[in-house]
């Protein structure tokens, strides 16, 4: 099995645009900043739609499953003490353009594979909940 | 798309008329400055420009941060060094790539700001790592005053352990190897042929031989980039002297011109948010450029193209139109298409993987070296039995990225 991060999580600094992402997990939810206007997902957030330039977002929940579009297994120690993890950038079911470079949890070495469907899940550190995905399993159907 | 045409673009009115490059290696224990002197003195010396001659001046990165070793000294600092006056300087680390103080010389130049432009990049980043090894960005974090914290884009990445550009660029590495059946053993060719290369550069740091199984067989970084896959941080100072055409004929050798520069950014600036993961903004700033000239990819006689990870040779292969997209896998099997005698001879000096991490100037110097016909051992000669008359030069990776084509002699 391989770690399920770094051994040290270096953090964001939270301020009025990025609080809601990294503080979403709270409940267990993983949200996106979402036009009003014309529905398009921007992330990481910007002060305007990227889509229609609009002011009109807000974050919306998401059902927290996507797809790993690419990953790497890293092995050098740029953080001292870490185990072999995975990095990946998942790309979310509502709108795949979104991507999020995360780490998978609960996976083989062998069976991490581009398409592989993933679902989210957080790590809480101080005041951030960190998104992550693990595959998603049988007992997953919905 | 690109502006309409006004015309002859601007770039092809400014020439490279000297190179230099200082005492380049591992850890060599000199400060930036110094060696940015050498490597200054040298390409005037080259172009035959007094310190007088010398009216403007142009770095990248200039003052910022980076990690340590990485920036090279200021232009003011330069300045006051060489004692220099001048009419136009700057430095800045957005834009094309590297190549993006090369290219704002050459504009400066074409408007008019000044005649001869001092244009360095310097590096001490062997020196400064010592024998501590490369550090991620974020240097590990061990303060012991809580986790450090970090905003902008660096926010999105590091969290997860994603600290360097070797995790970034493995992911377009892993893409590639999905969709188009990239083998690891294709993209080891790009590293063997830098060894190869390297063993004819003096001034490289890797000459040893490397087989195909020394390749495979280094331990992994961040899968699939080995050892191999990743540049050789080194100390070293590259500088070129970029002028009006007009003086070409004053010279002792021949003039590189700049045909044509790409400098596009059409995507998103970001490394998991742009459109295409196995591009990226080198298919913004190739297509650009090939917009501004007449010339075609087949014209191009050698192509020095920024390794700073093997597989952004590659992008740039495609990028560049060198062969079909997904198909730079099968263009480098077997390494033949890419030596000294192949269709396009690349990375002539051993590129940053063996050559060392000049950070896309020792390409540019390359490229020169080899249309000057200077290349010594390595010089390339074409089937006609001439030398290069085309070089294309690319920098950068991910969402960074310039290119430029030199030509021997003004057209």
């Amino acid at each position: 099995m391989l770690a399920n991060g770094p051994s040290l999580r270096l953090l964001p600094y939270l301020d009025d645009h990025n609080r809601f992402f990294w503080t979403s997990g709270e409940d267990g939810s993983l949200r996106i900043l979402r036009c009003h206007a014309c529905h398009f997902y921007n992330h990481p957030p910007g002060p305007v739609c990227r889509n229609c330039l609009s002011r009109d977002q807000a974050p919306q929940v998401v059902r927290g499953r996507g797809r790993v579009e690419t990953f790497s297994i890293n092995y050098q120690q740029w953080i001292p003490g870490s185990e072999p993890y995975v990095i990946a950038w998942v790309s979310l079911e509502e709108q795949p353009s979104v991507r999020l470079t995360t780490n998978l949890i609960d996976v083989e070495p062998g069976d991490v594979h581009v398409g592989m469907e993933v679902a989210v899940e957080f790590e809480a550190i101080e005041d951030v909940y960190i998104p992550l995905f693990r595959p998603v399993g049988p007992q997953d159907a919905s | 798309m690109s502006p309409a045409p006004v015309g002859e673009p601007l770039e092809r009115r400014a020439v490279i008329s000297g190179i230099g490059q200082s005492q380049i290696g591992r850890r060599l224990g000199r400060s930036d400055l110094d060696l940015t002197a050498e490597a200054a003195l040298a390409a005037m010396a080259d172009a035959g420009l007094q310190r007088e001659d010398i009216d403007g001046l142009s770095t990248y990165p200039g003052m910022g941060s980076g990690t340590p070793g990485f920036a090279g000294p200021t232009t003011p600092e330069v300045q006051d060094a060489l004692g220099l006056s001048l009419n136009w300087h700057d430095g800045g680390g957005e834009g094309a790539g590297q190549m993006r103080a090369v290219i704002a010389a050459s504009l400066a130049v074409a408007a008019g700001l000044a005649r001869h432009v001092l244009v360095y990049r310097t590096v001490t980043e062997g020196t400064a790592q010592g024998a501590g090894g490369r550090p991620g960005i974020g240097g590990g974090g061990g303060s012991g005053r809580g986790v450090p914290r970090f905003g902008g884009f660096l926010q999105w990445s590091l969290p997860y352990g994603a600290v360097s550009a070797a995790n970034w660029i493995a992911m377009v590495g892993q893409r590639r190897m999905h969709e188009f059946g990239l083998t690891r053993e294709q993209l080891g060719q790009i590293a063997l042929n830098g060894r190869r290369n390297a063993a004819l550069n003096p001034n490289a740091i890797y000459a040893d031989p490397m087989s195909m199984d020394d390749y495979l067989a280094a331990r992994m970084i961040s899968t699939p980039l080995c050892l191999f896959d990743c540049d050789a941080p080194c100390d070293g100072s590259t500088a070129v002297v970029v002028s009006h055409r007009d003086v070409a004929d004053d010279l002792d050798h021949p003039a590189v011109q700049i045909n044509a520069v790409g400098t596009a950014l059409r995507g998103r600036p970001s490394w998991d948010q742009f459109d295409d993961m196995t591009t990226m903004a080198a298919r913004d700033a190739a297509a650009a450029m090939w917009e501004r000239t007449e010339l075609v990819p087949a014209d191009v006689d050698t192509a020095q193209l920024y390794d700073g990870f093997s597989v952004l040779a590659i992008v740039w292969i495609e990028a560049l139109g060198f062969c079909g997209r997904g198909e730079s896998g099968a263009f480098i099997e077997g390494g033949g298409a890419i030596g000294r005698d192949g269709v396009l001879p690349l990375n002539t000096a051993g590129g940053q993987l063996s050559g060392g991490r000049l950070h896309g100037f020792g390409l540019i110097h390359e490229a020169c070296v080899q249309l000057r016909g200077e290349g010594g051992a390595r010089q390339v000669v074409r089937p006609n039995g001439r030398g290069p008359e085309v070089a294309a030069v690319a920098n950068g990776g991910g969402p960074i990225a310039g290119t430029m084509l030199l030509t021997r002699d003004v057209r």
